[in-house]
């Protein structure tokens, strides 16, 4: 696998960060391959714009920010606004059907809409794990990192909540298969 | 209890590796002042420490840091303190008297943006100078530049070993790009990690002299309570560690903390290079900078330009005969770095007038693109 640069944006305390680090260690650890995982940093937290990037290859990777996204997961409609004009040629952007507005988009990119807000609010019974839903849309959309992996991350990463959590990836998974029937379909 | 050393691997940030090297290395005692972007450490230390049987004390502020680190260090304890520019700024006081008492200890320096508080989250390698000069007199202390999340573990060690077996100040100088970020990290098993420890006296109590040095030039260290008569001054002293102020005391101390450093330099220098064998234009970069000029490395290869980097991982002493085998073939050599040229004045002392010495400088927040030194590149190859 060739370098794949993925961006994750949003608001503080939506685990945009968690995201990109449950990827990142998905990737390094579990799929042995390489990861570097970066974020905005500054004195905002919560609320706030926040970015964190993550980038998986084969070979070790040297530069370790994002120059043009392969990925772009929007968890608020700024985040999308603000970051989808960076992506490159085929990239793809998942977004939260409910949180951000598609809108029109250049061509070249491929755009999944995923209910992942409401399914936690509805399915979940817990708006917090709304970012682990989009894990499982992710993984299942992009395929750079095995689901296997993602399982183990997410296990790690909130040992009180793992099978809520797990639940919640296996969501995202299912609406990400739906979201990319739904494209092959229109297109 | 926990273990010291968490043997496996890890997805962490630079910062913690950093925390994991200095356990790994023996660090039981840290005595700190968090500050962006080097706080992770200290959170680290403070969470692992008295988990192992060690010590972790939030002290007033960076000028008592330092100096409880040079007090347990006496007490024969591995000690380290962590913190930012600013920091070392106040504890540059306390350094010199590290030196001057040639006390073992690690400060680890996550560079932000400055002078003064500057730019607290913003990355910078502003600090390479003050490292080297940062408090008054003649002395010497070594200096390592982490390029990864492993190396911050990695030299973090190497910099506790260095200053066990010169009684040296070590400095590991990080940025925020290494410092936060996270990779892989691999913690060796124990058995399988180099340790140095300090030179104890082998002599009676009654022959002892904390400050008569042995053929390196490094005397054996006792610990306080351990019954050896062991006195330390900031004012020149001699073996015995009494102050005396004749010409010939000085002329023995002074240039012997500087000597056991310099001529000591090959034990301790190390740098590593990428693709320089036929390199006509040499890329010079450290720390999170390098990770870019690797980048440029590869994508000016890809389009059939003869470019290397050379990246030093000592940057004090800073290694010259690595320096000049790199530049062999170079006609040009471009520095780039995160700051206003600091490390460059180091690299013209070496390469002379032979060939010419470009600056890249980057005195904002994040690290050059490829593409920014792609365009020097470009321009230097003609």
């Amino acid at each position: 696998m060739e370098r794949t640069e993925i961006r994750l944006g949003g608001l503080g305390g939506q685990g945009v960060i968690k995201s990109a680090v449950i990827i990142g260690e998905a990737a390094s650890i579990y799929d042995g391959k390489e990861a570097v995982q970066t974020a905005s940093y500054g004195p905002e937290s919560r609320g706030s714009a926040c970015k964190a990037e993550v980038i998986i290859s084969n070979t070790p990777v040297d530069y370790p920010l994002v120059l043009a996204p392969h990925v772009l997961v929007a968890l608020s409609n700024d985040a999308y606004q603000k970051y989808k004009s960076d992506l490159r040629k085929g990239a793809i952007a998942i977004i939260d059907s409910d949180l951000v507005k598609a809108g029109k988009i250049k061509a070249g990119i491929q755009v999944y809409q995923v209910p992942a807000a409401a399914t936690a609010h509805q399915v979940l019974e817990n708006p917090l794990v709304t970012n682990v839903v989009m894990l499982g849309a992710f993984t299942a959309i992009t395929k750079t990192v095995t689901p296997d992996a993602m399982r183990k991350a997410i296990a790690n990463a909130f040992p009180k909540y793992q099978e809520l959590n797990l639940r919640a990836f296996d969501e995202g998974m299912k609406l990400g298969q739906e979201a990319m029937e739904q494209s092959s379909k229109t297109e | 209890m926990q273990k010291a050393v968490l043997t496996g691997e890890m997805f962490t940030q630079g910062d913690i590796a950093a925390a994991e090297g200095a356990l790994a290395a023996g660090c039981r005692f840290f005595a700190g002042y968090p500050i962006t972007p080097a706080t992770e450490i200290a959170e680290r230390m403070a969470y692992r420490l008295p988990r192992i049987g060690g010590r972790y004390i939030q002290m007033e502020d960076e000028i008592a840091s330092c100096t409880a680190v040079l007090g347990a260090s006496y007490s024969g304890v591995k000690a380290m303190t962590a913190t930012s520019g600013p920091g070392v700024s106040l504890m540059n006081e306390t350094i010199g008297l590290a030196a001057m008492t040639e006390t073992p200890m690690v400060l680890v320096n996550v560079m932000r943006g400055g002078p003064s508080t500057g730019q607290p989250t913003e990355a910078s390698q502003s600090d390479i100078m003050q490292a080297k000069w940062g408090s008054h007199g003649d002395y010497e202390i070594i200096a390592l530049i982490p390029s990864s999340v492993q190396e911050m573990f990695d030299l973090t060690i190497k910099a506790f070993n260095l200053s066990e077996q010169f009684r040296v100040p070590a400095f590991v100088l990080a940025d925020e790009i290494i410092g936060h970020m996270r990779e892989r990290l691999v913690i060796p098993h124990e058995d399988e990690i180099e340790i140095v420890n300090r030179k104890k006296p082998t002599v009676p109590p009654e022959e002892y002299l904390p400050f008569k040095a042995e053929e390196d030039l490094v005397p054996p260290m006792a610990t306080f309570g351990d019954g050896y008569h062991f006195y330390a001054t900031g004012l020149t002293h001699d073996e015995r560690g009494y102050p005396v102020m004749d010409d010939e005391t000085q002329l023995a101390l002074i240039p012997r903390l500087c000597d056991k450093i310099r001529k000591n330099s090959a034990k301790i220098t190390e740098a590593k290079t990428l693709e320089t064998e036929d390199a006509e234009i040499l890329l010079v970069a450290y720390g999170g900078e390098s990770r870019t000029a690797m980048r440029a490395v590869k994508d000016a290869r890809n389009k059939g330009m003869k470019i290397g980097l050379f990246r030093p991982v000592s940057v004090w002493p800073f290694p010259k005969e690595q320096l000049k085998e790199a530049a062999a073939n170079a006609q040009h050599v471009i520095v780039a770095e995160l700051n206003y040229g600091q490390l460059v004045g180091e690299v013209e002392r070496v390469i002379r007038n032979e060939v010419p010495v470009h600056l890249i400088p980057r005195v904002c927040g994040s690290p050059h693109t490829p593409d920014d030194l792609m365009k020097e590149i470009r321009r230097r190859i003609k």
